[in-house]
């Protein structure tokens, strides 16, 4: 029931609603008799009119309505007959349809009837019409007009038009607002005639919404329209490759076979592999598919079968931004240092693809060299040294103090490939954020508390420094960026009831503003092991911890991070995560993870093996936000349970433990930290030796 | 949301739920006759996550679901009305919420919602000898992967939810063409990141909980742009904290379930204010008589009730069971059927 006021129960009232009720079971009754009966007279047709009269939404008496017409049209051929039977059950429907247009099942039936073919559409509009003008939102009449308009060939342009219509009439009508852009967006990819310059019919629409906006800030109709607009705007149709590991140009040293602990051997330009592989990792600006051996040329010497990519995606998703394969080392044991030269080539043919269906179409090429190195040092303590790995401050030490060259890795525009807008489209797409940034920033005059105003402002800003980084050849310094954590910082005040969304946006530019840019990116790069070491090289850790980050992003540029500290942040999602490949040890200690489900993305790292996750929310809340997010016999992404058994005891469910087992089971954690969250007690401690074999420090004491 | 802990009135609520079932004279409860399945899964689904389902008796509500179902497997609405998955899906969660989903022919049943799958191609020549064919989920998909809600051929994305989940609670989804179903659902994504219910269909909270669950349950949560359907999805929250289904429409305490589900299984529920959320549907409950309204001092009925419960069970309101977002049924009965499996 909706509307109607709760109100004490009024005899009269009472007396009523019982004769109406009596009435209308008296006809429900007489209707199921007729039906089962397959009773089709007069009569029995006047019974389910009335009902259907009286409550529309009694499914069955539709149902028998079509028996009698399919029963009634058997026996009639002349088209008088078939004229009257037909006109009768439209004229039922616009009956019941009156009583309530919101009725499935009259609406359903109108099409039923009307697809039989026996009569014309030509009153269709007239019906549509009326309920259009009774409730312009009404979303049954909506779809109804789409299929009259499908079934008389109506032009799309002249229901663009009709759209143009409504929304003038009504700024506020976000159904027209949504009905047009799906004609528009089909106009618009058929290429139509007078549709064919995307340029001019997106200038043509900013007016139009503008219109929107600027009357009413407050009503959403036209903001989720503006945002689309946008999107169309700066969105390039055809995927681009923005980062990849390693960079182009640089030259790889990388040993393998060695019994050293690889996690502190490991720097930018240093990799150490177990299994005498070598990551690949290709970072596009959307999410591609169809990243292959015959899209991707590698040229390497030793490369000699087909080389398989995988996508980086938590899901069993066929779409990526990042992509990986591995590349294969003779195994042999060599001390010479040989130089290999590896060439990467892609954009020549085509079959790597969006989500648009856009062709990635530019020919780009980078190279880089590979060192080999069999590394025989002497560990730190004769090879069974390893050390536990201490994430405190003492055990790190600022870069910027040590003669070590970071520009390999923090050489962000190393692709040198040539960008995909066209000058003119370019200047087009300049000068509409441009104008936008502009009426914005004189609405935010006018109103200086418009919320919507001063979200698409901080969103054109971004925009706009998204394109300049892309378009321009020489590294552009991105000079929105405090513009636009102040616009956030005051929609957090401005409109509390969102501000978590406001502060992952924050968030998201905080972390760019960090990493993406040289100078502010070394402040946070350390070296682990400090003069303690005596290894020769140390590992590089970036530390983003304590910045209050609730969303991390920007992981083109840390496709290189082999130690990352996340600590002290407020991140409840690593949503992303996957694409950094080359992780060995995470600290995502003092954070809100509330779930083993939610560290998903840490599955497909088969190189991790320090993490901490201590003091979390894990198994804290009853409701778990990632449960669908994750390979589980729920989403139907893994084959059975029968490896869930395995881990089951009397005293323990499967219910309560499937999702550590689903985490931890594939994971080659040699040190584990969750001390400080709700699940630790000794049945777990138990399960989590069981299902990490190769555990040798939990919660920060050896296991043995 | 602990300090609004002791404000649902959960006896009364009880109360009031089983005294629908008493009152069946007024015009309302005669023209709800048809879904009393639907009804019998919100009552019953609402004591269970108060934690008083053992208040009624299971025997007679098993016995009376049984009678609803139709010799071709699904299930009508009450005894003597049609078949429909809409009913269907209701009487299988009321057998799961009992733990009694084996008094079910799984395969019959299962058969006939594939039987819906080929339905539209079937309508338009359609003939009533086809009414004693089998008919109920597996049996209504379409050839564009879509599904129909009978064999009447009315295909919306609703209709593609509740076969997915069907099948899924039935240990049967392998039946259907997943990857099909997923495309045809994809393909009523809008601009705004939503779903309507056909191609080119407005969003709508409510078919947008359907669209993201069925992908959800079928592994395909990939499909969707999970920051511009959130943004979309929080802004449904109004000032007054409770939310609406459309921009530009009043709020309603059944959006809690809708919108909040969508939100939880795309990991977007921190955008709104649980606690606002919460307060709105506190304030929408008949304190005197029990039961929930759509919006405080409205009418109430068991279809908001339900609703009403269910948000606060999302929003984690303390002493309340939780639910599962995608298969709408309390976690320990979902944990039951998918990993309780001998
Ligand atoms: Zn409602």
């Amino acid at each position: 029931m909706h509307g109607q006021p709760r109100k004490p129960l009024n005899p009269d009232d009472d007396a009523a609603s019982i004769a109406k009720a009596a009435k209308l079971r008296n006809l429900q009754s007489q209707l199921l008799h007729n039906h089962h009966n397959k009773i089709y007279t007069k009569e029995a047709l006047e019974i389910s009119w009335k009902l259907l009269e009286l409550n529309p939404e009694i499914y069955t008496g539709w149902n028998y309505r079509k028996l009698a017409v399919e029963h009634n049209l058997q026996a009639k051929t002349d088209p008088e007959s078939i004229k009257s039977i037909v006109d009768e059950e439209l004229k039922l429907v616009e009956t019941a349809l009156s009583r309530n247009y919101k009725s499935y099942g009259a609406w359903h039936h109108r099409k039923w009837i009307l697809n039989k073919g026996f009569s014309s559409f030509d009153h269709e509009f007239r019906l549509l019409n009326k309920f259009q003008k009774a409730d312009s939102r009404n979303f049954h009449a909506w779809n109804y007009r789409r299929f009259v308009t499908a079934m008389k060939n109506i032009p799309e342009k002249e229901e663009l038009q009709y759209t143009t219509d409504m929304i003038n009439s009504n700024f506020s009508n976000y159904s027209a607002w949504h009905n047009r852009s799906v004609i528009l967006s089909n106009l618009l990819k058929r290429k139509a005639e007078g549709f064919t310059s995307k340029e001019n019919v997106l200038a043509e629409e900013y007016d139009l919404v503008h219109q929107a906006v600027f009357v009413d800030p407050d009503d959403q109709s036209g903001w989720f329209y503006h945002l689309w607009l946008l999107e169309q705007t700066v969105t390039p149709d055809a995927p681009m490759l923005v980062s990849s590991w390693p960079i182009h140009d640089s030259d790889m040293i990388v040993s393998f076979k060695s019994n050293l602990d690889e996690t502190l051997l490991s720097t930018s330009t240093r990799y150490c592999s177990e299994s005498g592989t070598f990551p690949l990792i290709l970072y596009f600006n959307q999410p591609v598919e169809g990243v292959s051996s015959s899209t991707v040329t590698v040229n390497f010497m030793f490369c000699k079968e087909d080389l398989l990519w995988r996508p980086l995606s938590t899901t069993n998703s066929k779409k990526s931004h990042a992509w990986v394969t591995h590349l294969k080392f003779p195994d042999k044991e060599d001390n010479s240092s040989k130089v290999y030269p590896v060439e990467v080539r892609l954009g020549h043919s085509q079959g790597i693809i969006s989500s648009s269906g856009s062709h990635y179409n530019f020919p780009s090429r980078f190279a880089f060299k590979v060192t080999l190195q069999c590394v025989e040092l002497e560990a730190a303590e004769g090879g069974s040294g390893m050390k536990m790995l201490d994430w405190g401050d003492g055990s790190f030490q600022i870069c910027e103090d040590l003669p070590l060259d970071l520009s390999p890795i923090l050489s962000l525009d190393q692709l040198k490939i040539s960008r995909n807008h066209e000058p003119t489209a370019l200047h087009f797409l300049i000068e509409t954020i441009t104008t936008e940034i502009a009426l914005f920033r004189e609405l935010l005059l006018e109103i200086k508390c418009c919320k919507i105003g001063k979200l698409t402002l901080a969103r054109l800003l971004i925009a706009h420094d998204a394109i300049m980084t892309y378009n321009t050849p020489v590294e552009y310094k991105k000079v929105n960026t405090e513009e636009v954590l102040e616009l956030f910082t005051d929609l957090m005040k401005l409109d509390p009831t969102h501000s978590s969304y406001y502060k992952d946006e924050h968030s998201l530019v905080l972390m760019e503003k960090v990493i993406s840019n040289r100078k502010s990116m070394s402040k946070h790069c350390f070296f682990y092991g400090g003069s303690s070491s005596s290894n020769l090289c140390n590992s590089v850790c970036l530390r983003l911890n304590k910045l209050s980050l609730s969303k991390i992003g920007s992981f083109e540029h840390l496709l290189w991070v082999q130690m990352l500290d996340l600590s002290h942040n407020e991140l409840h999602s690593i949503e992303g995560l996957e694409a950094m490949q080359l992780l060995s040890s995470l600290n995502l200690g003092y954070n809100r993870f509330s779930s083993f489900t939610a560290l998903e993305p840490l599955r497909s790292l088969q190189t991790l093996k320090v993490l901490d996750i201590s003091y979390n929310e894990i198994g804290v809340h009853s409701i778990d936000t990632t449960r669908y997010l994750c390979s589980s016999p729920l989403s139907h992404t893994v084959e059975d349970n029968c490896d869930f058994d395995e881990y089951a005891r009397d005293d323990v469910k499967i219910a309560d433990t499937w999702e550590a087992v689903m985490f931890f089971k594939g994971l080659q954690l040699r040190q584990l930290n969750m001390t400080g969250n709700a699940i630790s007690d000794d049945n777990f401690r138990i399960l989590l030796l069981k299902l990490l074999p190769k555990l040798k420090w939990l919660d920060g004491k050896g296991v043995h | 949301m602990d300090l609004l802990s002791g404000e649902l009135e959960v006896e009364k609520h009880v109360k009031y739920i089983l005294s629908i079932e008493k009152k069946k004279d007024s015009f309302e409860s005669v023209a709800m006759e048809h879904l009393r399945m639907n009804g019998a899964y919100w009552g019953l689904t609402t004591l269970d996550l108060l934690g008083k389902i053992e208040t009624v008796d299971q025997d007679e509500v098993i016995s009376w679901v049984m009678q609803c179902q139709h010799e071709s497997g699904g299930f009508a609405g009450n005894v003597g009305h049609d078949p429909h998955i809409l009913y269907t899906l209701s009487a299988v969660q009321v057998l799961a919420l009992f733990d009694k989903l084996d008094v079910l022919d799984v395969d019959k049943l299962s058969d006939c919602i594939l039987w819906l799958n080929f339905m539209e191609k079937n309508a338009a020549t359609f003939s009533p000898c086809l009414l004693d064919r089998k008919l109920d989920i597996c049996g209504l998909q379409n050839e564009d992967g879509s599904f129909s809600g009978d064999i009447w051929g009315e295909v919306d994305t609703r209709f593609s939810y509740i076969a997915i989940c069907c099948l899924s609670l039935l240990h049967r989804l392998d039946k259907i063409n997943t990857e099909k179903a997923v495309e045809y659902i994809v393909s009523c994504q809008n601009l705004d990141g939503g779903f309507g219910c056909t191609p080119g269909g407005e969003s709508h909270a409510g078919q947008i909980f359907c669209c993201v669950s069925a992908l959800a349950i079928t592994g395909s949560l990939y499909h969707i742009d999970k920051d511009l359907l959130g943004w979309w999805l929080c802004e449904r929250q109004l000032k007054s904290g409770g939310l609406n289904g459309r921009p530009e429409k009043l709020p309603d305490v059944c959006y809690s379930w809708w919108v909040l589900t969508s939100l939880i299984l795309i990991d977007r529920v921190h955008w709104i204010d649980k606690v606002k959320l919460a307060r709105f549907i506190l304030d929408c409950q008949d304190k005197e008589n029990g039961g929930i309204s759509d919006r405080p001092d409205d009418a109430v009925d068991v279809f908001h009730t339900y609703f009403g419960v269910a948000g606060l069970s999302l929003l984690e309101y303390p002493g309340l069971k939780a639910i599962d977002p995608a298969h709408a049924l309390p976690v320990d009965v979902i944990n039951k059927i998918f990993f309780d499996r001998k």
